[in-house]
């Protein structure tokens, strides 16, 4: 930074009309060079683009019962009956012999798959009323993509139509915790004295408990019986209500010690209200930092989310979500020979890798220090 | 020092009256009454269940009830389990052991491996070493604790080498005391090598880009002009100013831990503290939940406690600061 202030000529020309970037533009060319950051960042778009069409994506209803229990996924042949090369899949009928215990395909239900047929109602978005979904087989075949659970209901759909829940918990419980963190740590920071010590003892109250026992406690104790939907809503409130402490904590200290910057106190000394001090010098250099802490942090959530549901205190069926959907493999026995009731975790793992894959970069390209 | 250490303690005592009264307000604000999930069937009288709320003093007024619990638990009384009627507090110190031991061997194993990991990455930037270990760092995060236990205990039932979960065998009582050490130890390597594995990945990010930054500072540059050897340069000058931000990660990473064991815990079916949890809050044992809450916090902010004090021991800044 000191060689490029002593090659180039000062310039004293208004900020605004200097040839420079953005520091968004900045940092999404930063963020560009980062192949991992991009890589998790197509895979988020997709996964939330399949969570938003969820329902025409899912060729079952998700609490659609059959007598299939079990069934592996069904398999998916590019021949026809006769045995000519088709590029339209076929897929067969698959039952449960009880003499091996397994699934056996029944010959002679060789099926084509359509594809944009119509089929069970639904709204997509919760507004468009459709019948088209993506996929279907015939009627009287049943197509489970990725078998069945132990209730004989489509592993494929309750993954989408999972996902819906287990990808908006994070960012919806995020920008709660967000903007909390931001008022109240904002405030601390700047007011400070009486109104600062007081807040901060409230965080530290709840940051010296650890986490996931806090979120037993308050989860554990919800009623059993109470509307699925509200269940939702409580688990998001309860983990911003662990969450915000933390955000709170930090954007305190960078307020905190940025009030003291000199480029605050210039501001100050010319004469800046104090608003637009806040806003337009305390506020960015707080938000850089709070928008990776927080892209960082949605993992937290959806990890968490998983997590109680698998314990059975989260999402309650028959409401899906992939941590509830997993507690159905807590059998080890299931896990062994029903590999495909594990999709759930791996739709975990991408999800919270391409999060930290992305955070990662974000934080990179934000970070002025690296920009060398 | 000295004085720093029981300031530090004092402050505890605030916060932890601060943490019991939260967990006690979570418990009386959610539905549903103790005593009334626990004697709720036909065998029981409302004359028992009135005699039984008398019992635990559950029919006074709540800020009574409260100071009551505050009273005695500053005695180190928690009082009376409501589910099995013994004293909280021996069922307290042993979960509280348990958890230790998990969290203290996992905590080793986490940084042991973290550390050297994290310093290879870091020397050997970009090469293949770096590339695996990030990939491995990244794994770690990624992969829900919970999961990684389910597939430890199919590991244990495939291959029959351990345990599938839990911390005593059925014959623990006949054993001798070694025995019962090793029979304990053979219990306690999968759930460690989880917890490790899902810890380490943190800590090596950490340790690596800390380490990358102290590399490039002026005085590393200065010790490789004086002719000094690698290893003594990275060793003695870079990597004793990079391990300092780990100390501040220590306090973090332990929160982590308690939290990932209380899920591990939950899945192996080991006996700790996250699982007495679990358990009194379905129950609804409400001086269970307060005591092993109020022991959670203590045990965190002891861990916080230890890594000020390493701060203070290893960086002379801080030391002569305050």
């Amino acid at each position: 930074m000191t060689t490029t202030s002593a090659t180039t000529p000062p310039d004293y020309i208004e900020d605004d009309q200097a040839p420079s970037e953005t520091p968004w533009q900045l940092a999404w060319r930063q963020l560009r060079k980062n192949k991992a950051a991009i890589a998790g960042l197509i895979t988020l778009i997709c996964l939330y683009g399949c969570a938003i069409l969820a329902n025409f994506l899912s060729p079952y209803r998700m609490e659609l019962r059959s007598d299939q229990v079990f069934q592996p996924p069904s398999p998916i042949r590019f021949h026809n009956a006769d045995g000519g090369f088709s590029l339209r899949p076929y897929t067969t009928q698959l039952k449960f012999n009880p003499s091996d215990n397994a699934f056996h395909e029944v010959a002679g239900t060789l099926e084509p798959v359509h594809f944009l047929v119509t089929g069970e109602p639904y709204r997509l978005l919760g507004i468009l009323p459709l019948r088209i979904h993506l996929f279907g087989a015939p009627d009287h075949i049943p197509f489970h993509l990725l078998g069945t659970d132990s209730d004989g209901r489509d592993v494929f759909s309750r993954l989408l139509i999972g996902s819906q829940i287990s990808l908006s918990i994070g960012i919806i419980a995020i920008c709660i915790t967000f903007s909390i963190g931001l008022t109240v740590g904002g405030i601390a920071g700047y007011w400070g004295g009486r109104v600062d010590s007081v807040i901060m003892r409230i965080c530290e109250v709840i940051m010296s408990v650890p986490q996931f026992y806090l979120l037993i406690a308050l989860a554990g104790l919800l009623p059993a019986k109470i509307d699925p939907r509200l269940t939702f809503l409580m688990i998001i409130i309860i983990l911003s209500f662990v969450g915000w402490a933390g955000l709170a904590r930090v954007v305190r200290g960078i307020s905190l010690s940025v009030r003291e910057l000199e480029y605050v106190q210039a501001a100050r000394a010319l004469g800046v209200p104090e608003g637009r001090i806040i806003r337009r010098h305390i506020l960015p250099g707080a938000f850089t930092y709070a928008s990776v802490a927080a892209t960082l942090s949605i993992p937290g959530y959806i990890l968490a989310e998983s997590g109680l549901s698998f314990l059975g205190l989260g999402i309650k069926i028959p409401f899906p979500s992939w941590g509830n959907m997993l507690s159905a493999a807590q059998d080890l026995d299931v896990i062994q020979t029903k590999v495909w009731m594990l999709c759930p975790a791996a739709m975990i793992f991408i999800t919270v890798l391409a999060f930290n894959f992305l955070g990662d970069g974000l934080r990179d390209a934000l970070d002025p220090k690296l920009r060398r | 020092m000295l004085r720093f250490i029981i300031k530090r303690l004092l402050t505890m005592i605030p916060l932890l009256v601060g943490i019991s009264f939260l967990c006690f307000l979570i418990l009386r604000l959610s539905p549903g009454d103790f005593v009334q999930s626990l004697y709720s069937g036909d065998q029981f009288s409302d004359e028992i269940r009135k005699q039984v709320t008398h019992e635990f003093g559950l029919d006074k007024p709540w800020p009574v009830q409260y100071l009551l619990w505050l009273g005695n638990a500053a005695r180190l009384n928690f009082g009376i389990s409501l589910s099995t009627r013994q004293p909280v507090a021996g069922m307290l110190w042993e979960r509280m052991g348990n958890t230790l031991i998990l969290s203290l061997c996992s905590m080793v194993l986490a940084w042991g491996m973290a550390i050297p990991l994290g310093i290879m990455s870091a020397v050997k930037r970009n090469s293949i070493i770096d590339r695996l270990c990030s990939l491995m760092a990244f794994t770690g995060i990624s992969v829900p604790a919970f999961f990684l236990a389910l597939l430890a205990m199919l590991f244990a039932q495939k291959t029959g080498w351990f345990p599938i979960g839990g911390m005593h065998s059925n014959d623990y009582e006949d054993l001798d005391s070694r025995h019962r050490i090793l029979d304990m130890i053979h219990h306690l390597v999968l759930p460690t090598l989880v917890l490790g594995f899902a810890g380490c990945a943190g800590i090596m990010r950490q340790m690596r880009g800390s380490l990358l930054d102290t590399l490039r500072d002026n005085y590393v540059i200065a010790a490789r002009a004086r002719g000094l050897s690698e290893t003594k340069t990275v060793v003695k000058h870079a990597v004793r100013n990079a391990i300092n931000p780990l100390i501040t990660l220590f306090g973090f990473s332990l929160a982590g831990l308690l939290s990932g064991a209380a899920l591990v815990e939950n899945v192996m079916t080991w006996p700790g503290l996250g699982r007495l949890i679990l358990e009194s809050v379905q129950s609804k044992d409400i001086y269970m939940v307060m005591g092993a809450f109020t022991m959670g916090a203590t045990m965190l902010m002891l861990g916080n406690l230890l890594s000020d004090i390493l701060l203070a021991v290893s960086d002379p800044r801080i030391r002569m600061g305050k």
